[in-house]
């Protein structure tokens, strides 16, 4: 069923009358798949350049280079670790204060452990340490490139031999890669602390070293291995998704909001279809 | 050890083989190429001219120069750098064949999170020009030539539009290009600012110390002829759509293009 929208006169300039309801129309739902097809196809060819570039030259410009990784890897970590602890704090507090109730009614706190790990360490930790992320760093990196590309200074770098790939975006990669590796085993270190306090301001009955026995007996190697990988994905993927909007088109400074508003709301949906990926991995194996 | 200006001399050709050559091009606007500026531009500089192109607002200037340093692909036809077609291959290999040619950008494009001082040894630092105290020679030779020694710690941001200018001058000398394009260097300059960079170009052209001194082959942009009359030796006119080549200072003066006399009798330039 397609939904056909009535013309109004020009002359009607009030927000209210100018909106339309969205389209559902079959040719709508189109537009959008090969608009998202179009997407990946871009994204698919400018993560291959990127990899082509980092590859290539790996060797080229430490000297310049090296501080720059640096900064960013600081940029995604180290400055995000305020905001870090509070998210830690809450999350330990909200996995553990909806999941005591129930499992003290059902005389099964030895699962408290195993919860955590399955909430925290598989999922949760990940994901809203990419959140973090994301909307920190990664909205940062789109507005900052995207205003050198306005200001011109991508071409600058061009007219100068010095590839814009290697200099804005291979660093940037590699700092969210294992920024975001860093800020998450943080991040989930101070959710499995503050979620054990929260149990023992609930009085429930549980040691330490029980709560560390469960944490162990849940964890598998497997979990430290996919650790690494999921968030060294998301790193690159929210790097690269950023850089791409920031960098991909001549932008004005007028068109570097939106720009932002579509490399995080793209950065989530990537990031969520890797995660589904990494879940039929575990369900896998 | 091998001066950059000699490596690029080995490997672009002698200098028989002219600096700049455009054939058959049309240039288009950067934001929009189905919006054509300048058609059939036939365009040959010699190593060691000093070209100036002027033209009104909007008639191709900047956009010229972007295809001339290869920064953008010509609509229509060829573009060679000392006898090598720059505009082939993947964007990033192409890079690297862009280092003969200088450009100084309208506004000095200066990378706002490096202080002035580290968008002048950016390029050294990244084609690794030397060993450290090489550089750090360099870099002190350049910011001298600038004059702005004292503002070297400052960002783009907190110094004014001339100083980013000359920043960008120096930054463009760095790799001691062959062919060096400006684009507007004059505008918006007090006499004195003008006729700092007036000087320093005309010693460029003859052979500056910075470039062991080789003379520098320069093409600049400029809205009217009228400072540049006794100091360039090649004129060009930009008149939408075409690209006019005048010739000397004698042509100049001597051609009936009307456009001319409102771009020689331009009051307010020193």
């Amino acid at each position: 069923m397609q939904t056909e929208t009535v013309s109004q006169p020009a002359t009607e300039t009030s927000l209210l009358r100018r909106w339309r309801p969205p389209r559902f129309g079959v040719d709508a739902v189109g537009r959008r798949v090969l608009d998202f097809i179009a997407l990946v196809r871009g994204l698919g060819a400018f993560a291959l350049i990127t990899f082509g570039v980092m590859f290539n030259k790996r060797a080229k410009a430490s000297a310049v280079l090296r501080p720059l990784i640096i900064t960013h890897i600081a940029r995604a970590g180290l400055v995000l670790l305020p905001l870090t602890t509070f998210a830690a704090v809450g999350l330990g507090l909200v996995i553990i204060g909806q999941s005591v109730s129930l499992l003290s009614r059902v005389v099964a706190n030895n699962f408290l452990g195993t919860i955590m790990v399955m909430a925290v360490v598989r999922e949760l930790g990940p994901l809203l340490a990419a959140g973090l992320l994301l909307s920190r760093t990664g909205a940062a990196s789109v507005i900052e490139l995207g205003t050198a590309r306005a200001f011109g200074e991508v071409e600058a770098l061009e007219v100068l031999g010095i590839d814009p790939i290697h200099y804005l975006v291979v660093p940037r990669v590699i700092g969210m890669a294992l920024g975001l590796f860093a800020l998450t085993v943080y991040l989930i270190l101070g959710a499995l602390i503050s979620g054990y306090l929260w149990a023992f301001v609930q009085d429930v009955p549980l040691t330490p070293g029980d709560y560390l026995r469960q944490l162990a007996g849940a964890l598998r190697g497997l979990d430290f291995v996919l650790l690494g990988l999921k968030t060294a994905a998301f790193g690159t993927v929210i790097a690269l998704v950023t850089c791409y909007h920031g960098l991909a088109q001549p932008l004005s400074i007028g068109e570097v909001s939106r720009a932002t508003i579509g490399a995080v709301g793209q950065s989530i949906v990537f990031c969520v279809l890797l995660d589904a990926l990494f879940l039929l991995i575990y369900l896998v194996a | 050890m091998m001066t950059t200006q000699e490596s690029s001399a080995t490997a672009f050709g002698a200098d028989s083989v002219p600096a700049l050559e455009m054939t058959d091009v049309t240039v288009s606007t950067l934001r929009d190429p189905s919006i054509e500026l300048l058609r059939d531009v036939q365009w040959t500089v010699q190593a060691g001219d000093y070209w100036v192109v002027a033209g009104l607002h909007r008639s191709g200037k900047s956009d010229l120069m972007a295809v001339a340093a290869g920064l953008m692909r010509p609509r229509r036809g060829t573009v060679r750098i000392f006898g090598r077609e720059l505009l082939s291959g993947f964007e990033h290999e192409r890079v690297d064949s862009r280092r003969p040619v200088g450009l100084v950008f309208d506004g000095g494009q200066l990378l706002h999170h490096l202080t002035l001082a580290e968008n002048i040894a950016l390029p050294l630092e990244y084609h690794e020009v030397g060993n450290d105290a090489e550089r750090g020679v360099r870099l002190q030779s350049l910011i001298e030539f600038t004059g702005l020694e004292s503002s070297m710690a400052q960002h783009p941001a907190q110094v004014s539009r001339n100083a980013q200018q000359r920043i960008g001058l120096a930054r463009a000398l760095a790799l001691m290009p062959r062919l060096l394009l400006l684009d507007n260097p004059l505008t918006g300059l007090d006499p004195r600012d003008a006729a700092w960079w007036l000087d320093s170009l005309d010693a460029l052209a003859r052979g500056h110390a910075l470039l062991d001194g080789e003379p520098l082959t320069l093409v600049v942009t400029g809205d009217d002829f009228r400072p540049w009359q006794n100091r360039a030796k090649q004129f060009a006119l930009l008149n939408g759509p075409a690209f006019l080549a005048l010739g000397g200072r004698e042509e100049l003066r001597a051609h009936p293009e009307p456009l001319l006399k409102i771009l020689l009798d331009t009051p307010g330039r020193p």
